[in-house]
């Protein structure tokens, strides 16, 4: 296998299981294994390409060109392939989870439901793969088409409204601000390739650039920055598994990642930091942060309350990005790995507590963690990961953004990233601490609960398994970094 | 050229009088056929010889250039010439095939909106109209042009009347542009008369020539480009000059529709074109000073305002019909940048404009035919009643936003980046704003398409009723067309470059 094959295949792989998943819709367990099989097999070739790239292999593949002038071109990069490898590996345990998820709860439409997921699974790969910007577009529309029907699943009204919000909103600001700013770009610089160090040239007019990075800021919807944000919470109506992989780890991954890539790749670090509205978009992420965390104090639907604690937890990447330091950059491609392990252990504890208990809102779990201790034990690992707190994940990635702070001499919004710690210390741990401490309201109702959970073992696993990654990523953070520094100029720290 | 040896020799040497002499002929006998299809088949096969036509011409003129046809061997300046080169050859084929297109649609569309007895009127009117059409393209003698103009406007006002069976209003519609049109026509031969009193000539090489030697002529000269430049605009929509416009395409039968928007504001492009580059030159000062405030300033009003109006329209028509002057607007803005890389992009954008807004108005008019449909609210649901009528309509619509993968993308980027070439930054900023602002007027209809559900007749949910095959195929064929053009952009964008190259003398 050479890199250009494995490259090919990051595409191939998904966009085959979403082929032969409908063939087999009459047979849950065949159809299943299709899903696992393509989950690992593009792990594997995720982590041959992962091998090939530290080594400092760049794999470029031309698929062709359009409009007479546009490279349609895949090419892996550090940031590429740690987002590749995040979508990829969560695939897996996801897959475990939707398996237990949509036979718990007996959900329709299943054969749709997992082909769209692959599809998706498919564009995430063609972002991060993505050579230029142009292409980086075409598979960002594509994964807004192929979630819609997973976010409209259930077919009711609501559903259609969510949906509707949804797509109105990424279609909206990508058609609207994201395609001028690649548009612009493109006259400006004469081309959309991904360059590490950027490619616009020398004496660029820096209202030009002000102007581009505010497009761009907005117009990646999926990165949910503020006020682009109201589709994410809007999604939460998916079922759990959707909400899990794509609106933890997919979805808004790829919106992030987009938007660090912009900053790294075509902006490069030294001419974001000289544009002006770098600060303004870096002041207005921090105001995110903070305000998604207050929002999302206030909400008693456990989905929404993560919802919100997402939107939050995605400015962190685009303060980062903002930054134009390079701990600012390496804390933005960490908080993508980091957030997407925690986050995604809490949504699917939360579909677990769905599926087992039938409970939805933060004031009904009182005791429940006694009933179900793993699930509300990986919760609470979860939740200590996105806090920040050591030896988690988590934390790192908030150390390294308070040092980009410092050393892009914002030392003020280290105030915000201290205040929005505290915020998730209050929305978040309460839910474990009530699930353990508080006396259930109604013990006969746990009883009986605790008898099904048996049945569901396959809810309970994944988020133990994801919890215990959130663990072990701690350890990994330095290779990690080490891995994502030649995205900088210059070589990194 | 294998193609080319299919073709009789005589086609190619007599194609530029053959293109109008048979649809001229042809008009004056379907208008006494039977009301039966045979009036229908006449035309269909006068339009397909004439796609054929154009295609072996336009094939033979990339293989030989330029070539000047003599009417009865008389030549120029004294006798009638045709003129086909790289200007004229793609406005020939487009006319030709849209005209094509547009009779396999109109034979199930006329049987719903025109009376029996209308029926071999009407396809002589508009087979009359592509005689009009053709021959102001192909003709080399400025007084002829006038003539043909007038062909094709008088029967453009007929067959624009011819709505009145499904809509009372496109009587007033037809007086208005009968109105507006002939005062057009009347400045245009009033330009061309002040021409011929400057340089005695009616030929347009000639003209270009004296006009040459004259170092751009006197003040008369300056008056007759005055009144071609006002008298096109009218013809050509040029805002504020396009009151016309929304009337006519709202209220025309739905075939009119469709081939007046891709065609005859085009030819009227080409005509500015021709005189404002070829006739005159950008190196006189007043043309040059009429490129750069009037073109380009008209131009970028138009695309900002008419963009606007369309967003506020109800009737799905005249925000089409909006969006054209719009679209318009950014040809103008090409022109009058008046660079290579500019002209050939506006060239490309009249080319690729007339694709996408004739397919559009093609599916709208096959949901008229299905569901009576005209006004944005109606839209509801139709992803679900007609999903392949709405594919094309969505497919269009994205390439009239400009969405990468479809012909408007192309141009508008070709034209963008002409325009950052010629330093023109805020045109940039224009052209992305007003790009946004037919996402917003596409965007609305396409909500109320695929997140609304059909509405409900009686009580029971609309089903699905999906247009007939002879409608789905021709606005199909330019749905995919557009998104060929978008992938693959190289033949149009060469043909716009050999076109932009001939008017401004580079190359």
């Amino acid at each position: 296998m050479t890199p250009q094959i494995a490259l090919a295949l990051l595409l191939i792989i998904p966009m085959v299981a979403a082929v032969i998943i409908p063939i087999f819709g009459k047979s849950p367990n065949i159809r299943e294994g299709v899903t696992f099989v393509a989950g690992l097999a593009l792990l594997a070739t995720v982590v041959y390409l992962c091998l090939d790239v530290a080594q400092g292999g760049r794999p470029e593949l031309q698929m062709g060109s359009f409009a007479g002038k546009f490279e349609f071109t895949l090419k892996l990069e550090p940031l590429g392939a740690t987002f590749a490898a995040i979508a990829s590996s969560l695939w897996i345990v996801n897959s475990m989870f939707t398996l237990g998820y949509m036979r718990g709860n007996k959900e329709k439409n299943q054969t749709r439901f997992y082909a769209c997921v692959a599809v998706a699974i498919a564009a995430a790969m063609g972002i991060a793969a993505s050579a230029n910007l142009i292409t980086l577009f075409i598979f960002y529309e594509a994964l807004t088409i192929s979630t819609f029907p997973l976010v409209t699943h259930k077919g009711d009204e609501k559903a259609k409204r969510g949906g509707t919000i949804y797509a109105l909103i990424l279609m909206g600001t990508s058609l609207a601000l994201l395609l001028p700013a690649i548009i612009g770009t493109y006259v400006i610089a004469g081309t959309t390739d991904f360059v590490v160090g950027g490619i616009f040239p020398e004496g660029t007019s820096l209202v030009a650039t002000s102007l581009l990075l505010i497009l761009f800021a907005f117009g990646i919807g999926k990165a949910a920055l503020m006020p682009t944000h109201p589709w994410l919470p809007n999604a939460m109506v998916a079922p759990t598994p959707v909400s899990a992989l794509l609106h933890a780890v997919a979805v808004v991954k790829a919106g992030v990642f987009t938007m660090l890539k912009v900053v790294t790749y075509t902006f490069g670090p030294s001419l974001t930091l000289a544009t002006p509205s770098s600060t303004w978009l870096a002041w207005i992420a921090a105001i995110s942060i903070v305000l998604a965390s207050v929002i999302a104090l206030r909400q008693d639907n456990l989905k929404a309350r993560l919802a919100y604690s997402t939107v939050s937890q995605l400015s962190y990447i685009t303060l980062g990005a903002m930054l134009a330091v390079s701990m600012g950059i390496l804390g933005g491609g960490l908080q993508i790995v980091m957030h997407a392990w925690g986050k995604i252990t809490l949504f699917m504890c939360a579909g677990a507590i769905y599926t087992i208990a039938h409970r939805t809102n933060i004031s009904q779990l009182d005791g429940l963690g006694r009933t179900m201790p793993w699930v509300f034990g990986a919760f609470l690992v979860g939740a200590i990961s996105i806090i920040g707190i050591p030896p988690l994940g988590g934390s790192w990635p908030k150390f390294f953004l308070m040092m980009g702070a410092v050393e892009s001499g914002k030392a003020i919004l280290i105030a915000a990233l201290i205040a929005s710690s505290i915020l998730n210390i209050i929305y978040l741990v309460p839910i474990a601490v009530r699930g353990f401490m508080k006396v259930p309201a109604n013990p006969e109702d746990d009883a009986h609960i605790a008898e099904v959970r048996k049945k569901h073992r396959w809810v309970i696993i994944p988020p133990v398994i994801t919890a215990i990654g959130s663990l072990v990523l701690f350890f990994f953070a330095g290779g990690i970094v080490d891995f994502l520094q030649p995205i900088l100029p210059g070589g990194g720290l | 050229m294998s193609f080319l040896e299919l073709i009789p020799d005589w086609l190619l040497i007599h194609g530029p009088a053959f293109l109008m002499a048979l649809p001229l002929i042809m008009a004056a006998i379907t208008a006494i056929l039977p009301n039966k299809r045979v009036a229908w088949a006449s035309t269909f096969i006068v339009t397909a010889i004439l796609t054929l036509t154009a295609f072996s011409i336009a094939l033979y003129n990339a293989e030989v250039g330029s070539t000047l046809y003599k009417m009865g061997g008389w030549a120029p300046p004294h006798g009638i010439s045709l003129v086909i080169d790289a200007l004229n050859a793609p406005v020939i084929v487009l006319i030709a095939v849209m005209a094509f297109i547009t009779v396999i649609y109109a034979m199930p569309a006329t049987i719903a909106e025109i009376k029996p007895n209308k029926r071999a009127p009407f396809y002589a009117a508009f087979l009359l109209s592509i005689a009009g059409l053709l021959g102001m393209v192909v003709s080399g003698d400025a007084f002829n042009v006038f003539v043909f103009l007038e062909v094709s406007s008088i029967s453009t006002y007929v067959l624009v009347a011819m709505g009145a069976a499904r809509d009372r209003r496109a009587l007033s519609a037809a007086y208005n542009y009968l109105i507006l049109g002939s005062i057009g026509a009347t400045f245009f031969v009033i330009g061309v008369g002040f021409l011929y009193m400057e340089t005695g000539t009616l030929n347009m090489a000639d003209m270009a020539r004296i006009l040459a030697d004259m170092d751009g002529g006197s003040r008369v000269s300056k008056i007759a480009f005055g009144f071609i430049v006002i008298g096109l605009g009218l013809k050509l929509a040029m805002f504020p000059l396009h009151a016309w416009l929304p009337g006519a395409y709202a209220y025309a039968p739905t075939p009119v529709t469709a081939f007046l928007a891709s065609t005859a504001t085009k030819a009227a492009l080409y005509l500015l074109l021709r005189f404002t580059f070829f006739v005159f030159d950008p190196s006189y000062t007043y043309v040059a000073d009429v490129l750069m405030f009037v073109l380009v300033g008209l131009g970028v009003i138009g695309m900002l305002f008419a963009s606007l109006q369309a967003i506020f329209q109800t009737d799905v028509r005249r925000m089409l019909a909006f969006s054209s002057v719009a679209q318009v607007g950014y040809m103008l803005l090409g022109v009058g940048i008046a660079t290579t890389a500019s002209v050939a992009a506006g060239y490309l954008h009249l080319l690729n404009h007339a694709v996408i807004k004739g397919g559009l108005f093609l599916a709208l008019g096959a949901m008229w035919y299905r569901f009576g449909i005209t006004r944005t609210q109606d839209f509801q649901g139709l992803g679900q009643t007609m999903p392949w009528t709405m594919g094309a309509f969505t497919i269009l619509g994205l390439s009239l936003v400009g969405v990468p993968f479809t012909a408007g993308f192309v141009s508008k980027i070709n034209l963008a980046e002409a325009a950052a070439d010629a330093g023109w930054w805020w045109a940039v900023g224009i052209i992305m704003l007003t790009s946004i602002l037919a996402l917003i007027y596409i965007g609305r209809v396409l909500l109320m398409a695929y997140f609304q559900s059909p509405p409900e007749v009686n009580g029971n949910v609309v089903d699905r009723n999906e247009a007939p095959l002879m409608m789905l195929f021709p606005m199909w064929v330019l749905a995919i067309a557009s998104v060929v053009i978008g992938v693959e952009a190289g033949v149009m964008v060469d043909a716009a470059t050999r076109a932009a190259e001939l008017l401004l003398g580079t190359g």
